[in-house]
Formats: structure tokens, sequence, C-alpha cells
């Protein structure tokens, strides 16, 4: 099977730390892959790193088959890879739907100076995007209101509006309550799936990653240290170790 | 909404100078000013502060007095359109070098670049009159050639014309996906280029619209007056324009005609009774709004108009 991503041999310092010290990976279409790692390890790097926020001093980023690697994190938006931030970055200014809509409007066209943006095929989109997430009640509240929860699902619901063909996820679950993790995880994994949509978060609770991923890739100090099916990566001592700290 | 109150205050400007002529022409200024600082309260939904826009301004009112030099074009409707492209086309080359900036830096860099086509204005004599500045001559309607008189009535009731034209038009613009990913940009413009969408040209097309808003006011004015000098590119016209905005409010288009209406009218009655202390008094009122009116003089109409509607 072809890669939907592949990365090879990225590298990036910022000062003394390697960020990405010679990565090399690849994703499928229709995987969901977990990425762990210690803190500083360079997940987030490696997320804006393909996404364009900054540019790799070596190697090289394909997207279905095309480079990547020096576009803008428009131009690689625009050609099919959405992203979900650690911090969740929301039009605060904007109602909830309001945020869904422009990212709607953005992925059809925002160049239209006399439409309205609430214009009902809008809507009706904006309301089932955020029926997926169980965000529907919200739909008209400030997002600069919202509890820390509802911001990363408002994040999310961003993202899929775009409807990418691979979503990157940074963290998905962080700063939402334990009960209500799995719930919601549950939800973004059957959109991935009912969408068709590649899929690759960041995570720390090892029962997610063990719960909801196809595969896992280790990161250490910049590089990917070991990458399997969650069942047997998550039994390597070494991973342990490295990831969790427990020997 | 925008269209009631934008309607409602055209008639009043169109009713009260039938009991108080000489109100005609303060009204006609007050709707130059106000086509200006709507330009200006476009780009402060966007988060920027210009306070250079007095150049547009002023390119409209130059670019009139050009285009009718040496019996060249003297039709009152196509030179305030063909004013207003040439404003809007100095907006697109000189916005794209404003899009790159932001805050501060593109508050400064429009006030400087305001500043030196104010100093070519005065200086280029031969070309611009210096700062004699240049006539505007009576314009021709439709063919016919009014007397000042009767041109000073179609251009008090066409301005007002003009007046709910723009504010309808870029009522429009500013509820499209265009114009809501202008506020975009004001708050977050990392998320807005992770959607796919160029910050830069979103600011750009909003800057060439500000630009055609105040090169059109500027266009109204010179016809107005009838004479142009380098000082309607003056600073303290960019800061008038930006003052305006922010007195009438952002938060709907009559904002920016209110606001106008409002300093107009207070300059004019302070020349009669406190000639020395209309900056004292629209300085009170400019506290006032920002204390206790953070949505503007449009705001209270704004906010009675919502209490009257809800039970």
């Amino acid at each position: 099977m072809t890669a939907i991503l592949s990365v090879r041999d990225l590298h990036i310092n910022f000062g003394g730390v390697k960020a990405a010290d010679g990565v090399d990976l690849e994703i499928f279409p229709h995987e969901l892959v977990a990425v762990i790692g210690p803190n500083g390890s360079g997940k987030t790097t490696f997320l804006n790193l393909c996404t364009g926020y900054i540019s790799p001093s070596q190697g090289s980023v394909t997207f279905e088959g095309q480079a990547i690697t020096d576009l803008r994190p428009r131009q690689i938006t625009r050609r099919g890879i959405a992203r979900a931030f650690q911090i969740p970055q929301l039009f605060t200014g904007h109602s909830l739907i309001d945020n869904v809509m422009l990212a709607i409007a953005a992925q059809r066209g925002i160049w239209q100076p006399f439409r309205p943006l609430a214009q009902r095929e809008y809507l009706d989109e904006a309301r089932r995007t955020l029926g997926l997430l169980s965000l529907d009640e919200a739909a008209d509240l400030p997002t600069a209101t919202l509890p820390e929860g509802m911001r990363k699902l408002a994040d999310i619901a961003i993202a899929l509006a775009l409807k990418p063909r691979l979503l990157l996820l940074d963290e998905p679950t962080s700063g939402v309550s334990t009960a209500e993790k799995f719930p919601l995880m549950d939800k973004i994994v059957s959109v991935l799936r009912a969408g068709k949509i590649t899929a690759l978060f960041v995570e720390h609770d090892m029962d997610m990653v063990e719960r909801y991923a196809d595969r896992v890739l280790v990161w250490d100090a910049g590089r990917v240290i070991a990458t399997g099916a969650p069942g047997e990566i998550l039994r390597s001592a070494d991973v342990l170790e490295r990831v969790i700290g427990v020997s | 909404m925008t269209l009631r109150h934008i309607i409602g205050l055209a008639l009043i400007a169109a009713v009260l100078p039938l009991a108080v002529p000489w109100l005609g022409f303060v009204f006609t200024l007050a709707v130059g000013k106000g086509l200006a600082a709507l330009g200006v309260a476009v780009l402060l939904r966007g988060g920027l502060i210009s306070i250079g826009h007095a150049l547009y301004f002023a390119v409209g009112a130059y670019a009139t007095a050009f285009l009718m030099r040496n019996d060249g074009i003297n039709e009152f409707l196509l030179l305030l359109l063909l004013s207003t492209v040439v404003a809007t086309l100095v907006g697109l080359v000189v916005g794209v070098f404003m899009v790159r900036y932001r805050a501060i830096f593109f508050a400064m860099l429009n006030l400087a670049v305001s500043m030196v086509f104010f100093t070519l204005l005065s200086k280029m004599y031969h070309v611009t009159g210096g700062t004699d500045g240049l006539r505007v001559a009576t314009p021709t309607l439709f063919g016919f050639a009014p007397s000042r008189v009767q041109f000073n009535s179609v251009l008090q009731y066409g301005s007002l014309i003009l007046m709910i034209g723009a504010a309808l038009i870029v009522d429009r613009y500013l509820r499209s996906p265009l114009g809501e990913a202008l506020s975009a940009v004001h708050s977050n413009e990392v998320r807005l280029e992770y959607l796919g969408v160029s910050a830069r040209r979103v600011i750009l097309i909003a800057y060439a619209a500000s630009a055609a808003l105040a090169g059109l006011g500027g266009t109204v004015t010179a016809f107005a007056v009838g004479h142009i000098v380098p000082e309607l590119s003056y600073w303290t016209i960019s800061g008038q324009l930006v003052l305006i905005a922010v007195l009438g409010g952002i938060g709907g288009t009559p904002g920016a005609f209110i606001g106008a209406f409002f300093l107009e009218l207070v300059r004019t009655f302070a020349v009669g009774f406190a000639a020395d202390a209309w900056n004292v008094i629209i300085g009170i009122a400019l506290l006032i709004v920002i204390f206790f009116l953070p949505e503007g003089l449009y705001g209270l109409l704004h906010r009675t108009g919502k209490q009257g509607s809800t039970p």
C-alpha cells in the first residue's frame, strides 16, 4: 500500500536542541496512529514540520505523492491536511457555529464578498459537524466563554469541517475530565472511521493509545525509536522506561 | 437593522436643512468624512488601525481635480466613479506592503506614507498647485451644466444616497465569509492560515475597500468645497477619521456616519459660541464614549433598539 504521508530524514535544531533528528516514517491510508513520547521529544515539532509552520533544515515531507516540505500552512491545509492544536486555536470573537462555518467557507471558497456567511447550506453543515461531537447545544455561544474541554472539541470540529484526508490531533483529550475522555474519543474515532480520514494523534494517556490506535510511533530526542501495534509496543520494557519512566 | 438606522439618519439629514439651509453643506461634509471613516472602521474590524487614511481621502479629491483639468472629464457620476477607482488602485499597490505589518507598525507605516504624499502635494507646485491647492469646478450632470446652487442640492441629496449605499454594501461585505475572515484575522491569524486562507489577501481586499471608501469620501468633499488643498492628506485628518470611527462605533456601518455627523455638528456650533473649545468638547465626548460606550454612539442606538424589541 502507498503511504499517504511519508517523511524522510527530517532534521531541525532549536539552538542545541535537536527537535527532529533524522525522522523517517510513513503513515498509510485510513490508519489511526498514536504518537507517544516524553515531553520535549519533538512530537509537536513534528506536527509543525508536517504542516509547514516551520521548515526543516534537511529532509522531505510527501503527502499523497507530492512534496509539501516547503509549503506554507495554508497551502498544505488546502491539499487536505487539517490540524487540531494542543492549545485550541479558535476565533474568540465569533460564536462556535461561526467558527465552524468559517472553516466550511474556507474549504469551499472564502472569496465571496456578498453572500452571508450564515447561509442555510453552511448553517446545516456546521450543525451536523457540531452534532458529531455533541457540541450542538453550544453552537451559538461565543467560543471565548466555552470551558476548556469544549474548546478542544471545537478546535477538532473546525478541523473536521475542512474535510481533511489526513487529520493531525495534538493531545485531543488533554483538558478533558477522565470520565469524559473515552466517550469523547469514541466520538472522534467514529467520525474518523466514517469519513475514512487518516489520523495521527499525540497522546500521553496509554489507555487511550491502547484502545484506539492501530499503530504507535514512539518518539524520543527527536527520533522515532519504535513503531508497532499498541499491544506489543506498550509491553516493551525499553519503551515504558523512556516514555513513562517505569523500569 | 442597519437598513432602518441608515435610512433614518439619511431622512434626518435630508429634512433638517429644509429648516436650516446652511446645514446642507455641513451634512455633505459629514458624509464625505463618514465614508472615509467607514473605510477606517472596516480595517478596525480586522484589528488594524490606520492613521494614514487621509492619504486616500486626498487621492480621491486630487484625482477629481486632475481628471477635470484642461477640460478633461466633467461628468459628475463618472468623476465619482473614476476617482474612487484611482483611490482603490493606489490602495491595492500600497496595501501589498501594508498587509505584512500589524499593530503599531501598520499604523505608523500608513502615517508615514500619507505624510510623504502630503509633502509631495505641498512641494510639487507645478503639478498640484502646492499649498494653494487646486480648484474643483462645478461638474456637469448627464450633459447639463447646473448652477452652483443647483449642483449643491444634487450633491447634498446624492451624497445621502451614497451614504445609504455604502453602509448597506459594507454591511453585507462584513457579514460575508470574506468579511468574517477579516474579524478572524483579529482574533486568530494562525487558525485562519490553518483553514487554508491567506490572512494577507483577506487584509488586502479590506484595505483596497477602505481606500475606495476614503477616496469616494474625498471626492464628495472636493465637490462640496470646490477647492482642495494638501491638508486633506495631513495626519490630523487621518486622526479625525479614526476618531469618527471610534466615536461612532464599529459595531455597525451607520456608526461611522453617526460619528461624522456628530463631529461636524459640534465643530460647526462650537465656532459660534466656543470657538476655542471645540477640541475640548470632542475630547470629552471621546472620553465618555471610551469609558461608558465601548460600542460607540451607534452602540447606544443599537442597544436601545434591542431593548425595545425584546420583552
